[in-house]
């Protein structure tokens, strides 16, 4: 399920550098370079979302992200981003380090597994959930952490990672109108704006 | 018409067809690197595709250690295809339907340029090893020259491979105002001390070939055939990757049997196969031209001038790269692409890199490869869109 993360383009400076790690086929990349005039890369592997990113005149980097970004100088970004990546690598805390080592500044995005869709998938079927935003079997999911908003923000908490802004998003009925009266429960994708 | 005979028809429709090579005499002194002033010069170059109205979509190709003008279609005496006809011609990823197309032989080369075969004016006799050693930026210098010559202004593109995408880089750091995009291909900023090793081997070969008379064998009437046919042995085993041999040749023999019980020597597919290439390799190039080439790559060393520091040699180009590696290319690997990438990034500049998984070694370059082909393709037409809604 794709929820409308425009409003992260605030968070970025104009002709600031955006690193975007996992930048898919690069349509945020690019409508980020055209609004907010950023010199901005992307790092992606899949070999048809590279050549989306090339045909969109996005400067795309082929480099797999789990063996690590070592080659990316310190604070040598202003904003490293990235979305619906996290959970599906091998170590996401190592991850969050290396992108506020490159970064004054992250933006991250991941699918809120503390939803009721998942949690009611879970205890009431028995079985791991396959839901819109998590739309694959346990076997072959690309998604090989499940965390909750909660776990995220413990996370950062424990690593001394300040969390300057959060968002947190749904589409669905009724988790759109009820997320902000429960949002652990409502929150399909969990948006945040991190610094050291 | 057989089904074989259209499908034959369809690949030359996609060819850019007859070509001739042309001539320009650049009466222009060059001076060199090493100081030495060439008070004129030849060079040898073909073309492919229009030049557009306002002259800007031309893209210069750049060849390699033994490469030569002749990059695409054929010549009417001789069906062979040019060197990089898989990637020019019309509909190919270097569109002569949509692009203008320049690639010429340089200087110190054998093809027709100025060279070591070239009579050298002072004596009236061939250059041979009395040649001046070139630097790749005396071929941009000369290449420059012949863009004048053209009445171009600024490269829509310079592409190159290997040695020539040395030269894409150079020209990005000496002219950065000329050119757009520099396409540099399974390249490096500067040899490894193995690959100065392989050339060392490779000319010591040549010198140590009896016909090679100390450079002047031309004047002699001798060439030295053993010694330039086992330098190209040794590099081209260098431009297979040992998977790929593995599949082309195996253990497969070409004579004899290693049954016990007998004398007769045997010979591996490999060992005719390299002793054919380097044959054919000793007809046709010039063995000081392989010398003083494989010095040029040896002493090429993009940022030795910016206090070796590949960021600051950069942070003096205007034009978006394209950088392209091969998994299995161990001369020129992967990780040295990864490494102008790199400081292509921390100096600001606009690039993309691709790594595409081949097992052709470094020759992948010149192979089909459908990511490769997407890739410069996707990258070029994009380009040659902005140009053509420029126009």
């Amino acid at each position: 399920m794709n929820h409308n993360i425009d409003f992260i383009k605030q968070w970025i400076e104009p002709e600031s550098r955006v690193l975007d790690v996992g930048c898919g086929d690069g349509s945020l990349l690019a409508s980020i370079r055209d609004q907010r005039q950023v010199r901005g890369y992307g790092l992606e592997i899949d070999p048809s979302s590279i050549a989306s990113c090339v045909e969109k005149g996005v400067n795309v980097i082929e480099q797999d992200l789990n063996k690590g970004l070592k080659n990316f100088a310190d604070q040598s970004f202003d904003t490293v981003l990235m979305t619906h990546t996290l959970q599906a690598l091998r170590y996401p805390h190592l991850v969050l380090d290396e992108i506020l080592r490159i970064g004054a500044k992250g933006i991250v995005t991941f699918p809120n597994f503390g939803n009721w869709r998942t949690r009611a998938y879970l205890s009431l079927r028995g079985r791991m959930p396959v839901t819109k935003q998590l739309a694959y079997q346990w076997y072959d999911t690309p998604n090989i952490h499940f965390f909750t908003y909660d776990d995220f923000e413990a996370l950062c908490k424990e690593r001394n990672i300040k969390i300057l802004h959060r968002q947190f998003l749904a589409n669905g009925f009724p988790d759109a109108m009820l997320k902000s009266v429960w949002p652990n429960l409502f929150t399909e994708t969990a948006v945040y704006h991190l610094s050291r | 018409m057989s089904l074989e005979t259209s499908e034959k028809q369809k690949d030359l429709n996609r060819s850019v067809g007859l070509v001739k090579p042309q001539t320009a005499v650049i009466e222009q002194p060059l001076k060199l690197a090493c100081g030495v002033v060439l008070p004129k010069h030849t060079l040898v170059y073909e073309t492919y595709g229009t030049l557009n109205k306002n002259n800007t979509n031309a893209i210069l190709i750049c060849h390699a250690l033994s490469g030569n003008h002749h990059a695409a279609g054929v010549y009417e005496q001789d069906a062979k295809a040019g060197w990089w006809d898989q990637y020019i011609g019309p509909g190919k990823p270097i569109d002569s339907n949509r692009f203008f197309i320049v690639c010429v032989n340089n200087i110190g080369s054998c093809f027709g340029s100025t060279g070591p075969t070239s009579e050298n004016p002072e004596t009236g006799k061939p250059y041979g090893a009395d040649f001046p050693p070139v630097r790749a930026r005396d071929w941009v210098e000369s290449q420059r020259l012949l863009m004048e010559h053209l009445n171009i202004d600024c490269w829509a593109a310079v592409v190159g491979a290997s040695l020539g995408g040395m030269q894409a880089m150079r020209w990005s750091l000496e002219h950065p105002e000329k050119l757009q995009h520099a396409v540099v291909i399974a390249s490096s900023m500067k040899l490894t001390a193995q690959n100065i090793a392989f050339n060392e081997i490779a000319r010591k070969a040549i010198k140590s070939d009896t016909d090679f008379c100390d450079g002047n064998y031309l004047q002699e009437n001798k060439i030295p055939h053993q010694g330039l046919a086992l330098a190209r042995m040794i590099g081209h085993v260098t431009y297979l990757s040992d998977e790929l041999m593995g599949q082309k040749f195996g253990r497969d023999l070409k004579a004899g049997d290693l049954l016990q019980g007998k004398t007769d020597p045997v010979e591996f597919q490999i060992e005719s196969y390299l002793n054919y290439q380097g044959d054919k390799f000793s007809d046709f190039f010039d063995a000081n031209s392989y010398i003083l080439i494989t010095k040029m790559l040896d002493y090429f060393d993009l940022a030795r001038e910016y206090d070796h520091d590949p960021i600051a040699a950069f942070s003096h180009a205007q034009c978006k790269f394209l950088v392209v590696s091969f998994s299995s290319d161990w001369r020129f690997s992967p990780a040295r692409s990864q490494e102008i990438t790199d400081a292509l990034i921390a100096a600001g500049k606009d690039v993309s890199y691709i790594a595409i998984d081949s097992d052709h070694g470094h020759d992948a370059f010149l192979l089909p490869n459908q990511r490769y082909q997407a890739a410069l393709g996707g990258y070029l037409s994009r380009l040659a869109d902005q140009l053509e809604s420029a126009q």
